[in-house]
C-alpha cells in the first residue's frame, strides 16, 4: 500500500466536501423526517429539494479553483469535479420536479414515498464522489454506491412485475459487471502496487506492465464501466431496466449514472492509463466500442414501438457519441464531452419527462397511443419536437452544438472515420426520433382518444427544460464556458 | 425607419419569421391566420424591394452586409451579404411567399394556423440561406429549412403524405451531415467560420476533391440531381399545393446556389476536376426526367418529373464555369421558380375542383374553363423556353455557356444533347395540355368554374414577371454578372489556355448581357 494512502483525513478537508455532504445530510435527514412524520412526503422532498439547490449553489465557487486533495488522498476536488456536481444538482433538482406530479411514484397505491426522495440524494451525492475519485478504492466504492441505490430505484413499484423483474435483471448484471471489474482493479494493483490513481500512473510510466495483462486490465475496468455508461456489449440491462422501472427513475438513470460513469472513466483514464497508450492500444479499442454502440443503440431504436424503450436504446447510441470525445485524450474532447453531457441531461431528461407526464393521463407508453398528441396536448408536444429534434443533432438546438463540437473534436485529431460513422448515425437516428413525431402530428388520433391533461408542474418542468434546450441551440457561450473552465486545471491531460 | 434600414437584411430575414409568432399568438381564427400570414408576408416583400431599389448596380461585392460577433470570439460570427446571385433568389422567395399563402387560402382548411406558421417560418429560413456569409449561420439555416417542410407535407399532404415526408427529410439529412463534416474540417484549417476566410484557404487537389465531393453531395440530393433525384416526385405529388410551389419554386434552388456559392468558388481546382463528371449527370438527368415525364399519368407528378430537367440545365451552365453559363443558370433558376410555381399553382386549382390529377380523367377542359386553359398554356409555354418568355432567356444562355465553355470536355457533344431536352420538354408539355385541355369536354367536367378573383391575383402577379423575364432580363443580368464574375474568379484564375473551344470573336461567351443583346441584334 502506497504511502499517500496514510494520511491523516483532516476536518478541514470537509469544507471541500460540501456538497457531497450536503447531499448526504438530506439523504438521512429525509429518512429521519420521514419516520417522523409519516405519509406526508412532502417534507423528504422539501429535504431533498433543499440540500440539491444548496449544493448546487456551492458547487460554482469550485469551477476555477486549482486541484486540491482530500480526505487521506481518497478523493480530489477540481474543477471538472465543480462541473459535476453543478450537473448532478441539476439533474436532481429536475427528477425531484418530474417525481412529484407523477403518478407512478406519487400514485395512492405506492408506500415508501419518502425513502424515495432519500434515495435521490443518495445517488446524487455518490455520483459526486465517482467524479471525484482518485483512488481505486474510492471508484469502486462510490460506483457501489451508486449501483446499489439505483436497484432499490428501479425496483421502487413493488407490486408491479415489470418494475420487479427489471430491478432483478439490474442487480443480476449489476454484481456481474463489477464483480468483473472488481477482478481487474485486482489485476491492476498487482502490476503497480499502488491504489491511488497517481501511483499507479508513476507505476505504469515506469513500465510496469506487459501489453496482454495491461489488455486484460482494460477490458475487465470496461466491463464495470461500460455497464454504467450502457455500452456495447455491456448494455443489455438498459432497455429493460427503463422499460420496466417508474419513468421518473429511467429517466434518471439516463443521465445520471450516465454522465457519472463517464466523470470516473475520464479521471481514471486520463490520469492512469495514459502512459499506457504505447503499450495497449485502448483507444482503438474504445473507439470500436464507440462505433459498435452508437450503430447498435440507433439500429435498434429504429424498431421500438414502446417509448421508453426506444429512448432507452437512444441512450445508448448516446454513449457512442459521447465514448468518442472520450479517446480523443485532448482538452477540446474533453469539453466537448461536459458540454455534451450538459446539452444531453437537458434534452433526455425533457424527452423522459414528456413520456412521465402523458403517463399519468394515458398510463401507456406504447407509440400508437400518442397518435394525434401534437394536437391533443399542442404545448406539450411542441416542446417534445424540441427535445426529438435536440436528440438528433439538428440546429437551433442544444443538441446540434453539443454534437458540433464533439465531431469537431474527433475530426481535429484526425479520427475523420469515427466522425463519419458518427454522422451517418446521426441520420439513422433521425429516423425513429421522427417517427415519435410523425405519430404525434401525422396519424389522426381515434375518435374516443382521452384527453390528456398535463399536470402543471410538468408544465413548468417542460418549459424549464425546453427553454435552455432552445437557447443553446442559438447562444451556448455561457455554459460552452462552463465546461471550458471545468477543463483548464485538469492536470491529467 | 434607419433602425429597419441599417439592418435591412435581418429585417428580410426574419420578418416572415416575426408574422409566423404573430399568427401563432394572434390567429385564433382561419381568416385571421390566413389575413396575418398573408400581411407578414406582404410586408417582407416590401421590404425586400428596398434591396432592389438600393441595390448598386456593377458592384459584384455582397452589399447591405451586417457582421456582429457571434461565439467563440467572433470566429463564428452572425454575418449576412447580399450580392446579385443572392438579390433575385430573395426577390423570388419573397414575390413567391404572398402568392404561396394565397394559394393556400381554401386548399388548406385544417390546422391553419400552424400552417400558416409553418409557411412564413419556412421563408425566414430560405432567406436566411441565401443570405448567409457565415458557414455556421449557413448551416443552421439550411438544416431549419428541413423542419417546416417536414410538417407541411407530413401533415397537410396527400395519402402517402408520411412516406414522402419522411423520404424528403432522410435524404436531405444523409447529404447535410457530409457537408457538416467538411465545413468542420475547413473550420479548423481557416480557424473561421467566415466565407471570407474559407474562400482564402489554401487546399492541396486531393483535400479539395474530398471536400468538394462531400458538398457537392448535399447540394446534388437538394437540386436533386440525377440519381439522387428519387425523393422529388414523392414530396412533389404529396405536398400540399403551397408546399409544392415552395419545394419547385424555391427549395430546389437551394442545392444549385451552394453548388454556384459554396462548392465552385471553395475548390476551383476539384470544380474544374470533377465539375464534368456532374455535367453528365445533369444532362442524363435532362433527358431521364424528361424521358420519365413524358409517360406520367398524373399532372402533378408530370411537373415534378420536369422539374428534374429543368434543374439539370441550371447544373449544367453552372459547370460550364462561364459567365454566361453560370447566368443562364441562375435565370433559369428564377424562370423555373415562376413556371414551375405557376404550374404546380395551376394543378392544385384542377385539383381543388375534381380531387384528381389524372390526365385521363380530362379532356376538353378548354370548353368548362377557357381561362384557365389560356394561362395553363402561357405558362406551358414559358416553362418549354418559348422565345419572349422567361424559360427561353435561361435555357439559351446555359447552352451558349456550355458550348463555348473551354474548361468542360466534350462541350459541344454535351450542349448538343442538352438540346435534345429542349425538344422532349416541349413534347410531354405539349401533349399533357393536349390530352387535358383539348378534345371533348367530359360529362364530370362539364360546369367546373373557370379562374376566381383570388385565383387571378396569385396567378397574374407570375405571368406578368414570366413575360418581364423573358422580354427584358438586362436590368436582372447586369446585376448579376458582376457578382458571377467574382464568384467564379478563382476558377477564371486556374483557367491556363484562354477557351481551347474557343468562340468566334464577337461572341462573348463571358458576358451574358452583351450575348443576350448581340441575339437581339442590338449591337
Amino acid at each position: 500500500m502506497s504511502v499517500d494512502m496514510l494520511q491523516i483525513p483532516d476536518w478541514s478537508d470537509l469544507g471541500g466536501f460540501l456538497p457531497e455532504t450536503v447531499m448526504f445530510g438530506a439523504f438521512l435527514l429525509a429518512l429521519l423526517g420521514d419516520l417522523v412524520v409519516r405519509r406526508r412526503p412532502v417534507v423528504p422532498f422539501a429535504v431533498v429539494m433543499a440540500g440539491a439547490l444548496t449544493a448546487l449553489a456551492l458547487s460554482f465557487a469550485g469551477l476555477d479553483a486549482p486541484e486540491r486533495t482530500i480526505l487521506g488522498g481518497l478523493v480530489v476536488v477540481d474543477g471538472m469535479a465543480a462541473f459535476f456536481r453543478i450537473l448532478f444538482s441539476l439533474i436532481a433538482v429536475a427528477t425531484l420536479l418530474v417525481s412529484w406530479a407523477s403518478e407512478e411514484i406519487m400514485g395512492r397505491s405506492r408506500e415508501n414515498k419518502g425513502e424515495y426522495y432519500a434515495l435521490i440524494a443518495l445517488m446524487t451525492g455518490g455520483m459526486m464522489v465517482m467524479a471525484e475519485a482518485r483512488d481505486l478504492l474510492m471508484l469502486y466504492l462510490s460506483l457501489e454506491l451508486v449501483s446499489l441505490s439505483s436497484y432499490v430505484m428501479a425496483g421502487y413499484m413493488r407490486n408491479s412485475l415489470r418494475a420487479t423483474e427489471a430491478s432483478l435483471k439490474y442487480v443480476i448484471f449489476g454484481a456481474v459487471s463489477s464483480g468483473v471489474m472488481l477482478y481487474g482493479l485486482s489485476l491492476l494493483y498487482g502490476l503497480t502496487g499502488s491504489l491511488t490513481y497517481a501511483g499507479v500512473r508513476d507505476a505504469l510510466a515506469a513500465g510496469a506492465g506487459d501489453p496482454l495483462s495491461l489488455l486484460t486490465v482494460c477490458v475487465l475496468l470496461l466491463a464495470g464501466l461500460g455497464y454504467k455508461i450502457a455500452m456495447v456489449p455491456f448494455h443489455f440491462w438498459a432497455p429493460d431496466v427503463y422499460e420496466g422501472a417508474p419513468t421518473p427513475v429511467s429517466a434518471f438513470f439516463s443521465v445520471g449514472p450516465k454522465a457519472a460513469g463517464f466523470a470516473l472513466m475520464i479521471r481514471f483514464f486520463y490520469t492512469t492509463m495514459q502512459p499506457a497508450v504505447d503499450r495497449v492500444d485502448w483507444r482503438l479499442l474504445i473507439a470500436v466500442l464507440s462505433v459498435a454502440t452508437m450503430t447498435f443503440g440507433n439500429l435498434v431504436a429504429v424498431r421500438q414501438v414502446n417509448v421508453k424503450r426506444l429512448l432507452a436504446y437512444s441512450s445508448i447510441a448516446h454513449a457512442g457519441y459521447l465514448l468518442m470525445g472520450f479517446l480523443m485524450l485532448t482538452a477540446e474532447g474533453l469539453q466537448a464531452i461536459l458540454f455534451y453531457l450538459l446539452v444531453y441531461a437537458l434534452m433526455n431528461l425533457g424527452a423522459f419527462l414528456f413520456v412521465v407526464a402523458l403517463n399519468n393521463s394515458l398510463k401507456s407508453e406504447h407509440l400508437d397511443d400518442y397518435a394525434g398528441l401534437g394536437f391533443r396536448s399542442p404545448w406539450a408536444a411542441a416542446m417534445m419536437i424540441v427535445f426529438l429534434f435536440s436528440l438528433t443533432g439538428l440546429p437551433p438546438t442544444a443538441g446540434f452544438i453539443g454534437k458540433f463540437y464533439l465531431f469537431a473534436a474527433v475530426m481535429h485529431e484526425g479520427w475523420y472515420w469515427l466522425a463519419i460513422v458518427g454522422v451517418l448515425n446521426s441520420v439513422v437516428s433521425l429516423f425513429y426520433y421522427m417517427k415519435i413525431a410523425r405519430t404525434m402530428y401525422f396519424t389522426k388520433a381515434p375518435a374516443d382518444a382521452p384527453a390528456v391533461p398535463i399536470a402543471p408542474l410538468h408544465y413548468v418542468t417542460l418549459v424549464l427544460l425546453a427553454a435552455p434546450t432552445l437557447f443553446l441551440g442559438l447562444y451556448w457561450g455561457g455554459f460552452k464556458d462552463l465546461a471550458d473552465r471545468a477543463v483548464q486545471h485538469f492536470t491529467a491531460l | 425607419m434607419a433602425f429597419i434600414t441599417d439592418h435591412i437584411l435581418t429585417w428580410v430575414a426574419f420578418a416572415p419569421a416575426l408574422g409566423a409568432v404573430l399568427v401563432l399568438a394572434a390567429g385564433r381564427t382561419p381568416g385571421t391566420a390566413r389575413r396575418l400570414a398573408l400581411g407578414a408576408a406582404l410586408v417582407d416583400f416590401v421590404l425586400s424591394l428596398h434591396l432592389l431599389r438600393y441595390f448598386e448596380t456593377g458592384n459584384g461585392a455582397d452589399q447591405f452586409v451586417e457582421h456582429a460577433p457571434w461565439l467563440a470570439g467572433g470566429k463564428i460570427a452572425y454575418s449576412l451579404g447580399l450580392d446579385g446571385v443572392s438579390l433575385w433568389l430573395v426577390l423570388l422567395t419573397t414575390f413567391l411567399g404572398p402568392l404561396v399563402i394565397l394559394s393556400a387560402w381554401r386548399a388548406i382548411a385544417e390546422r391553419v394556423r400552424e400552417a400558416m406558421a409553418f409557411l412564413l417560418l419556412l421563408q425566414t429560413a430560405m432567406i436566411g440561406t441565401f443570405l448567409a456569409r457565415d458557414m455556421l449561420l449557413f448551416y443552421v439555416f439550411w438544416e431549419a429549412m428541413l423542419i417546416p417542410m417536414y410538417f407541411l407535407i407530413g401533415i397537410w399532404g396527400g395519402e402517402r403524405r408520411v412516406y414522402a415526408a419522411v423520404k424528403f427529410f432522410l435524404f436531405t439529412m444523409v447529404g447535410s451531415v457530409f457537408m457538416l463534416v467538411a465545413i468542420l474540417w475547413c473550420y479548423q484549417q481557416a480557424g473561421s467560420m467566415a466565407l471570407a476566410d474559407f474562400l482564402q484557404l489554401e487546399l492541396s487537389r486531393g483535400q479539395q476533391s474530398w471536400l468538394f465531393a462531400a458538398f457537392a453531395l448535399a447540394f446534388a440530393i437538394k437540386v436533386p440531381l440525377f440519381p439522387f433525384h428519387t425523393w422529388l416526385p414523392d414530396a412533389h405529388v404529396e405536398a400540399p399545393t403551397a408546399g409544392s410551389v415552395i419545394l419547385a419554386g424555391i427549395l430546389l434552388k437551394m442545392g444549385t446556389y451552394g453548388l454556384l456559392r459554396f462548392a465552385i468558388p471553395l475548390f476551383p481546382e476539384a470544380a474544374l476536376a470533377l465539375g464534368p463528371w456532374l455535367a453528365w449527370l445533369a444532362v442524363i438527368g435532362i433527358v431521364y426526367g424528361a424521358l420519365v415525364a413524358m409517360v406520367q399519368q398524373d399532372v402533378k407528378k408530370l411537373v415534378a418529373y420536369s422539374s428534374v430537367s429543368h434543374l439539370g440545365f441550371v447544373v449544367l451552365g453552372l459547370f460550364s464555369l462561364t459567365t454566361t453559363g453560370a447566368a443562364g443558370g441562375v435565370v433559369q433558376m428564377l424562370a423555373h421558380g415562376l413556371s414551375t410555381g405557376a404550374l404546380f399553382l395551376l394543378v392544385g386549382i384542377i385539383y381543388e375542383r375534381r380531387h384528381t390529377r389524372m390526365i385521363a380523367e380530362f379532356g376538353g377542359l378548354a370548353h368548362a374553363m377557357p381561362r384557365f386553359a389560356a394561362v395553363f398554356l402561357f405558362v406551358t409555354l414559358a416553362s418549354i423556353g418559348l422565345p419572349g418568355l422567361c424559360g427561353f432567356t435561361g435555357e439559351f444562355l446555359i447552352l451558349f455557356g456550355t458550348f463555348g465553355s473551354g474548361l468542360l470536355p466534350h462541350a459541344r457533344l454535351l450542349t448538343a444533347l442538352a438540346a435534345t431536352g429542349v425538344v422532349l420538354g416541349a413534347i410531354y408539355m405539349l401533349w399533357m395540355y393536349q390530352r387535358v385541355f383539348l378534345g371533348k369536354l367530359g360529362e364530370r367536367n362539364r360546369g367546373l368554374p373557370d379562374l376566381s378573383p383570388r385565383e387571378w391575383a396569385v396567378l397574374l402577379p407570375i405571368l406578368v414577371m414570366i413575360v418581364a423575364l423573358g422580354v427584358h432580363p438586362a436590368p436582372l443580368l447586369e446585376r448579376l454578372e458582376p457578382s458571377l464574375e467574382r464568384i467564379l474568379a478563382p476558377v477564371a484564375a486556374l483557367r491556363q489556355t484562354e477557351s481551347t473551344y474557343g468562340l468566334a470573336a464577337g461572341m462573348p461567351a463571358d458576358r451574358p448581357a452583351a450575348a443576350v443583346a448581340a441575339l437581339k441584334g442590338d449591337r
